[in-house]
């Protein structure tokens, strides 16, 4: 008998472990969904952390209302199947309630207003832990994260103050108010996401493979065109094969020129890549250090 | 899938040090050698150094906090990844000061090696000691020392013994193991990925071969049967209506389905009827699979509880010493002061009955009149905790050995511990 397993199972014991403790230290945790792989990696991995019994937190789905329509679908999909139960936080509701104030101009994005439109969502919810699908080799602020990374009353990061965390001991205590954010998949990169789903053959979204559909250029990124998205008299629109390498508000993710239609020709292609699945997002280039300074404040 | 996809490993390591001595142009190398950093984040580092007024500073993709940036240091524990088709690697890249000693030690925790950077011109230093001392305590399994800037001594095979003899010397000292010597140069690229031809002197492998082919599957404990109970699964469903799974990760040895098992801490004996994994069942689980166990025997069994082989159990005991690493800044490890404590998936209380000595972590000299235990020192203290733990010495078993101390009043980790 070898007594060996390879590193998708091994990341894969070490999530599950998170989500068990999850479910142990805390009285009522929420996983976010997003409707990207990583939250369909983690909504896969929950319900067999858990089999036979239910994934026993809810689904978090914080709206935008800039969805690619094809995520929506997807999602609506995935929770009838597991009976999961799902919840959602609109951001629609959050400007027309007055809470936060829409960005105006060519680069608007509601990307922002999603912080406050989440935290509303777990004070409503009264959730003291949140799971979320983030990676530390996303981002350089991310590399910093914990697995249990704590959360203030105002749900702010406080990177330089960070609970150590050794072995696998995860200390989640919290005073009332506070919360926690957890993130089972921290030590996953992009490549290994693609090729444990490819192993599981998880059914995922159709903007992950490479189809038509209108698109334009702005700074070198292109952008799907849509309705949410004012455009410059300059920038034109005109179709092209891409794909999604990550998926967000239809404002702020970029679409790459891809011919992958399959998970096997996306792992080619991410191994001979030069550029990161975030190298899209113009909400990551708004300054240096954006994400942490987003971070901070509450984006998960 | 391919095959070299399957058979991959994972493999932790960690590296400590400061600016000067090369770690970062290391670490670059390795993930630009291997392809890991892509061309929008070398981009982006480009740019920042530019700001800055200074060279390209790989330093800036793993420094990646405004603070860290602007002061130009790594306070944190920076994570990062590459892989090769033979393994997949974690760096923990922890700074090598020693007020940041806490973070050296959980970068350490979990990692399979420990490289340990040597400037070939300055010799051992200070720092290379305490990087050495600390994978020692954290009983990291395998240490590799890259004897470093070899092109600025020539290449010299007599510098390279002179400093291999010397850290020997020191080693001997400690509990370590599997201790290896390599010369490199990081900057020129010397027996880092490729083989040099300026070191004909030198037969051993390459830094990357050595990563890739250092034996860990035996890293874990596979001999002594421990499986702290999680979380119980109970689906109250019609399919599973008796189902009752207790779920954990294995933390030492092999169980297969029919083995005699005890329950602790109740010392009810049963048999393991079936073991569930994330792809159903399975007949064996070992360390560091997260399983489902289900036993033919109705007992009470909850989390924090333990299962364990009938003939060899772990210790059972309130009281335990442990080498104890101190986290909090606004106080030291208080005598008689009462901390919660974590051990495996069980929390209960504890009283710190008595300060041992403090260990020096450069000399390893043990202050014995020295009792006050700062953030980032090392000591050694006696516990008293409200119930029994069930424990192995740390360096029997990392996990069921290691244990950390929760201040009661701020819920923060203050000390971490490794118990004797």
């Amino acid at each position: 008998m070898d007594y060996h397993i390879n590193h998708l199972k091994e990341l894969e014991a070490e999530s599950i472990f998170i989500m068990r403790e999850v479910a142990s230290q805390f009285e009522n945790p929420v996983l976010m969904f997003s409707g990207g792989k990583d939250s369909i990696l983690m909504v896969h991995l929950a319900h067999k952390a858990f089999f036979p019994a239910r994934i026993p937190f809810p689904l978090l789905h914080v709206d935008t209302g800039h969805n690619f329509p094809e995520t929506i679908k997807f999602r609506d999909e995935l929770v009838e199947r597991l009976g999961a139960k799902l919840i959602v936080g609109s951001v629609q509701e959050a400007i027309d309630n007055g809470t936060v104030t829409e960005e105006k101009g060519i680069n608007a994005s509601r990307n922002g207003l999603q912080t406050a439109a989440l935290l509303e969502a777990l004070e409503k919810g009264k959730y003291d832990a949140a799971l979320g699908g983030a990676r530390r080799d996303e981002e350089k602020a991310r590399a910093k994260e914990r697995f249990f990374s704590h959360r203030d009353e105002f749900g702010q990061w406080d990177p330089k103050n960070q609970r150590p965390e050794l072995w696998n001991l995860f200390n989640g205590k919290h005073h009332m108010g506070e919360h926690f954010r957890v993130f089972p998949i921290s030590n996953w990169t992009e490549l290994d996401v693609w090729q444990y789903l490819a192993m599981e053959e998880v059914p995922l979204p159709s903007l992950y493979f490479a189809h038509t559909r209108p698109v334009f250029e702005r700074e070198g990124v292109l952008l799907a065109d849509s309705d949410f998205i004012m455009k410059k008299d300059t920038e034109n629109v005109f179709d092209e094969m891409v794909r999604c390498r990550t998926i967000g508000d239809m404002t702020c993710t970029g679409v790459a020129k891809s011919t992958a239609k399959t998970v096997e020709e996306i792992i080619q292609e991410i191994a001979t890549t030069r550029v990161t699945e975030r190298g899209g997002r113009t909400d990551d280039k708004r300054s240096e250090t954006s994400m942490e300074d987003r971070k901070k404040q509450g984006y998960f | 899938m391919s095959d070299n996809i399957t058979n991959s490993e994972l493999l932790r390591f960690t590296t400590a040090g400061s600016v000067d001595d090369g770690k970062s142009t290391l670490i670059g190398r390795l993930l630009y050698d291997s392809k890991s950093i892509y061309q929008d984040q070398y981009d982006a580092v480009v740019t920042a150094s530019e700001k800055r007024g200074e060279d390209v500073n790989l330093a800036l993709l793993t420094d990646g906090l405004k603070s860290e940036r602007e002061q130009g240091i790594t306070i944190d524990v920076a994570y990062r990844y590459f892989s090769t088709p033979k393994r997949k690697f974690i760096i923990a890249d922890t700074p090598g000061h020693t007020q940041y000693t806490r973070n050296m030690v959980t970068g350490a925790s979990t990692a399979n090696v420990a490289l340990v950077l040597i400037d070939a011109r300055n010799g051992i230093v200070e720092q290379t000691r305490r990087h050495a001392i600390i994978s020692s305590l954290l009983q990291i399994p395998h240490l590799v020392v890259c004897i470093n800037k070899m092109d600025l001594v020539d290449y010299s095979e007599e510098r390279f013994n002179e400093i291999q003899e010397e850290f020997e010397k020191f080693a001997a000292k400690l509990d370590v193991n599997d201790v290896h010597f390599i010369p490199i140069s990081a900057l020129k690229g010397d027996n880092v990925v490729n083989r040099s031809q300026n070191t004909n002197w030198y037969d051993g492998p390459t830094l990357m071969y050595y990563l890739e082919n250092v034996h860990i599957a035996s890293d874990h404990n596979f001999i002594d049967v421990r499986f702290p109970v999680q979380f119980v699964i109970r689906p109250y469903n019609d399919e599973y209506h008796d189902y009752r799974g207790y779920a954990g990760r294995m933390a030492g040895g092999t169980i297969k389905v029919g083995d005699d098992v005890m329950l602790l801490p109740s010392g009810f004996n049963s048999k393991v009827q079936k073991i569930m994994g994330p792809d159903g069942e399975q007949n064996e689980a070992f360390p560091p699979q997260s399983v489902t166990i289900l036993l033919e025997d109705d007992y009470d069994l909850s989390r924090g509880d333990m299962i364990v082989r009938t003939n060899n159990q772990p210790e059972i005991s309130q009281d335990i010493e442990i080498m104890v690493c101190w986290f909090d800044n606004n106080k030291p490890i208080q005598p008689r002061g009462k901390y919660m404590i974590m051990h495996t998936t069980k929390t209960a209380r504890c009283v710190v009955k008595e300060v041992r000595y403090k260990l020096d972590i450069n000399t390893l000299h043990r202050d014995e009149d020295e009792n006050t235990i700062n953030m980032n020192d090392i000591g050694r203290v006696v516990l008293r905790t409200t119930s029994p733990l069930f424990s192995d010495a740390y360096r029997k078993n990392r996990i069921t050995g290691s244990v950390i101390l929760i201040d009661e009043g701020t819920n923060n980790t203050v000390g971490a511990g490794m118990i004797l």
